[in-house]
């Protein structure tokens, strides 16, 4: 896509998509920058009032141990948008290419994949995860897995039903008559004609993802201090929620920002090309 | 009202929002008559705006259309009508009948509670009365079971049943206009001419007025008694049938004419051409086999024919013939339970993991419907690119060259190949899927009904087309159609499919003169005529046939529906296969001179 192109689409897209354009842009800015522009060590005590309220040195004020609440914001976003990224790149990528081997696949191995499946999406995801940390111990590398694993199947399926649903189409066929070999088939016949509901599931998981973070999080499954996604951000200064401070709001609020933002953007984009 | 017409149009224009927001005139300026008891059909290509104008007279406009100008049927004036009296007016004054009445039905209900619905929405009679309308409406359509069939559901109807339902549902109310839109273009054209005889005498006896869309001119000739010729929303000429028929003054009504009869190219049929594709003996089926080795849906059982270097081999019959599996057993994409394919004196495999990359190169097969066979997401060069990489590893700007070439071949432009191919005509787009299997440069294609989703006119230039790459690059066709005028145009020799079962084959000058099977004598008898009064003559009411005669896979598959079956003979024993003095092969128990009478 050239630069044109983005601008038109851009355009293109109706008010609320631009919303959450402008959402998802400013929370992937803050999750590359926001290390580097946080005022103070997301881990240093600055003040020694806790809940204090907005002021000239403390935008957001501090936090339950008087640390800088707009820091550590920043620093948590990167966590929270990052390992959702990353978590919902690997859950895609492993739902849908399993997904495709299936459609492609002898019957058997459709069989086998699929009740696989079924059998990992039975299972509770936070008992899941609760289950790994426990025997683990938490890491970031583990709980990135962990989430990816928990929304491969609901991913598989819909690719799935996609793909079959393509399989029996005569270009598929006219490919298969070709003698096209079922790798061919999949990535270039079948996969470009699935991009786009694939892309609203792809929105729809990322959100999930945020929201399964940020719950092991508050759990205390999740990442482990100092370090501190928006999730723990918003458990750690639970006691403060009586006061109304700052402290959980601002987190609490930039979660519902993120997810809201990524879901408008998602909506507008699949709606408009849709037929 | 006396006086002034029963339906009057004037000015009528339909508008839309074109791609770049500007307002788009797709009618204009259309005015006509319908007298009381008349109909009129509304004929063209697709694209001609003649199923808006139909939509128009109910005061609909699809999508946001805003409709101008003089509409009144009866003494109701509808423009500007909206709402509560737009909804009086519909299904009950001015009634529909859908192409597809397969779609129209609604599953889960019995046929006769829909039939009878306009009447009670509109409360024009009480549930009891519509009921015992709707009867003899059934009867009238020539219904099998008036008094019972509508207590059936869609799903145990056949397609020429319903349409004919849909039809009693459209008069239920005595609407002072129907409208039919393409009721018949989805029909096998045998079902076709017992449902037009069935439109045909309830109209009459109803007294109804009609307008009737089309865009086949011969089915036009048999039911109305004007025609509206149109073209890209605009009237090109009307008239009554039989001067439009006898003196076109319009060129674009010329080309129509012409176009609906495809010329028999004067292509000499080769000697004796050695063979290139022979199949023998196939039997194929979906569904598990059981132990006798039959699948549980049989589709053709111990089809032969061979096809010349060169050649042409035309295979008709009507849905449901398993003519197009005979084209994916060919392909490999279906194995044949029993029987061999081989190509060149080569066998293959039975599918296509079996089969050599340059055995598949020399056959290629080419669907009916360009818009799912063309992948959405790929440009036309991509499209050609990858075959010409995968058979012949051409890359770069060799295949750039060749892809020119081939968009030339078929006459497109070489831009074309820029293009993704929901940009493209229907036309075109079967044109680039013609493309695809030229670029393995084949000894023989397989077309799947290439022509049936055609307009009249774009069809006459892809068989130009067909014709055309056949003598220049030597190519084989494997020509399969329901359409006896198209395969004559195009094939030597032309294979009739029943029910899985060759029953008929010879070379084309065999099929213009009797003796045939009863099956031909069915499909070249039904075949509607451009002119007037076709519909109305003895030879094409079909006899009655022997109904008893049960069907069985061993006995003659078309017993059932024979209308010369002989109780006894046909019943106890399959079929000889008979060669006529023409030189044409019949499978039937009834000798040369029986079926020439």
């Amino acid at each position: 896509m050239t630069g044109g192109n983005l601008i038109r689409a851009v355009r293109a897209l109706p008010w609320s998509g631009k919303i959450g354009l402008a959402l998802v842009a400013f929370w992937i800015v803050i999750a590359l920058t926001g290390r580097f522009i946080a005022p103070h060590s997301p881990g240093a005590f600055v003040s020694y009032e806790v809940f204090a309220g907005s002021s000239g040195k403390f935008w957001f004020g501090s936090d339950f141990l008087g640390r800088d609440v707009l820091s550590r914001l920043l620093v948590g976003a990167q966590f929270t948008v990052g390992l959702s990224a990353i978590a919902v790149t690997i859950a895609v990528t492993l739902g849908t290419g399993l997904a495709l081997t299936a459609a492609v696949g002898p019957r058997w191995l459709d069989e086998l994949l699929s009740r696989a499946m079924d059998t990992l999406i039975s299972i509770p995801s936070k008992i899941f995860a609760l289950v790994l940390v426990a025997a683990f111990g938490s890491s970031i590398v583990l709980l990135t897995l962990i989430v990816s694993i928990t929304y491969v199947p609901g991913n598989f399926r819909i690719a799935r039903s996609l793909a079959v649903g393509l399989t029996k189409l005569d270009y598929v066929e006219v490919a298969r008559a070709r003698g096209e070999g079922r790798f061919h088939i999949a990535l270039v016949e079948m996969l470009p004609n699935m991009i786009r509901p694939l892309f609203a599931d792809i929105g729809l998981r990322f959100v999930f993802i945020v929201l399964l973070l940020s719950g092991l999080s508050f759990l205390g499954l999740g990442l482990q201090p100092p370090d501190a996604d928006l999730g723990s951000l918003v458990r750690e200064n639970v006691s403060g929620l009586g006061e109304g401070a700052l402290a959980i709001l601002m987190p609490a609020t930039a979660i519902a920002s993120l997810t809201v933002g990524v879901n408008l953007l998602i909506d507008a984009a699949t709606q408009g090309k849709v037929k | 009202m006396s006086l002034s017409p029963h339906v009057e149009v004037r000015n009528l224009a339909v508008t839309v929002r074109g791609p770049d927001g500007q307002p788009l005139r797709i009618i204009d300026d259309v005015s006509f008559d319908v007298a009381r008891g008349e109909v009129l059909a509304l004929i063209g290509e697709s694209g001609s705006g003649k199923t808006t104008i139909a939509l128009s007279l109910m005061g609909y406009g699809r999508g946001g259309a805003a409709i101008s100008g003089l509409i009144r049927v009866g003494d109701a004036t509808l423009d500007g009508a909206g709402g509560a009296s737009l909804a009086a007016q519909r299904g009950r004054r001015i009634t529909y009948v859908a192409q597809s009445a397969a779609a129209a039905f609604n599953p889960s209900r019995r046929v006769i509670d829909q039939v009878i619905e306009p009447a009670l929405i509109h409360r024009t009679e009480s549930a009891q009365a519509a009921r015992a309308r709707a009867i003899d409406l059934f009867r009238a359509l020539g219904l099998p079971g008036p008094e019972t069939i509508g207590s059936r559901y869609p799903h145990e109807l056949s397609g020429g049943q319903l349409q004919r339902l849909m039809a009693a549902m459209a008069l239920i109310t005595q609407p002072d206009l129907v409208i039919f839109d393409e009721p018949t273009t989805a029909l096998d054209v045998t079902t076709q001419v017992g449902v037009l005889q069935a439109f045909r005498r309830v109209v009459r006896q109803q007294g109804a007025t009609g307008v009737y869309v089309s865009h086949d001119l011969a089915v036009v000739a048999q039911m109305a008694d004007q025609i509206l010729v149109l073209n890209r929303g605009r009237v090109r000429e009307q008239n009554r049938v039989a001067a439009l028929l006898e003196a076109p003054a319009d060129d674009y009504t010329q080309l129509l004419i012409a176009a609906a009869h495809p010329v028999v190219k004067a292509q000499p049929i080769p000697a004796k051409p050695e063979p290139l594709l022979e199949i023998a003996g196939i039997s194929a089926g979906y569904g598990p086999i059981d132990r006798a080795g039959r699948p549980a849906y049989p589709v053709l059982s111990d089809v032969s024919l061979t096809i010349g270097r060169g050649a042409a081999v035309g295979v008709i019959g009507e849905s449901g013939s398993g003519k197009s599996t005979v084209a994916r057993v060919v392909a490999g994409l279906l194995a044949p339970v029993a029987g061999t394919i081989s190509l060149a004196g080569e066998t293959l495999a039975p599918t296509v993991s079996g089969r050599t990359r340059e055995q598949l190169r020399r056959v290629q097969i080419v669907f009916q419907n360009a818009d799912v066979a063309l992948n959405p997401a790929h440009s036309v060069g991509d499209i050609l690119g990858r075959v010409l990489r995968f058979y012949h590893d051409m890359h770069g700007a060799d295949a750039q060259r060749r892809v020119a070439e081939l968009l030339d071949l078929i006459r497109l432009p070489a831009t074309v190949a820029e293009r993704r191919c929901d940009e493209l005509s229907g036309g075109q787009k079967q044109r680039v899927n013609l493309a695809r299997a030229l670029a393995a440069d084949p000894d023989i294609i397989l077309c799947d009904e290439v022509t049936s989703a055609l307009d009249t006119v774009v069809r006459g230039a892809i068989l130009d087309l067909l014709a055309d790459l056949r003598r220049d690059l030597g190519v084989a066709y494997l020509f399969i159609s329901h359409d006896i005028a198209t395969v004559k145009a195009l094939c030597d020799e032309i294979v009739v499919l029943y029910k899985g079962t060759r029953v008929e084959s010879g070379r084309r000058d065999g099929y213009d003169t009797p003796p045939f099977h009863p099956y031909t004598d069915l499909l070249i008898g039904s075949v509607p005529e451009l002119r007037p009064g076709w519909l109305a003559d003895e030879s094409v009411q079909a006899a009655a046939p022997l109904a008893h005669l049960a069907e069985s896979p061993d006995l003659c598959r078309f017993l059932p529906r024979c209308p010369v079956a002989m109780a006894g003979r046909c019943d106890v024993a399959p079929p000889p296969l008979r060669e006529m003095s023409a030189g044409n092969m019949v499978l039937c128990h009834r000798t040369e001179a029986e079926l020439v009478g």
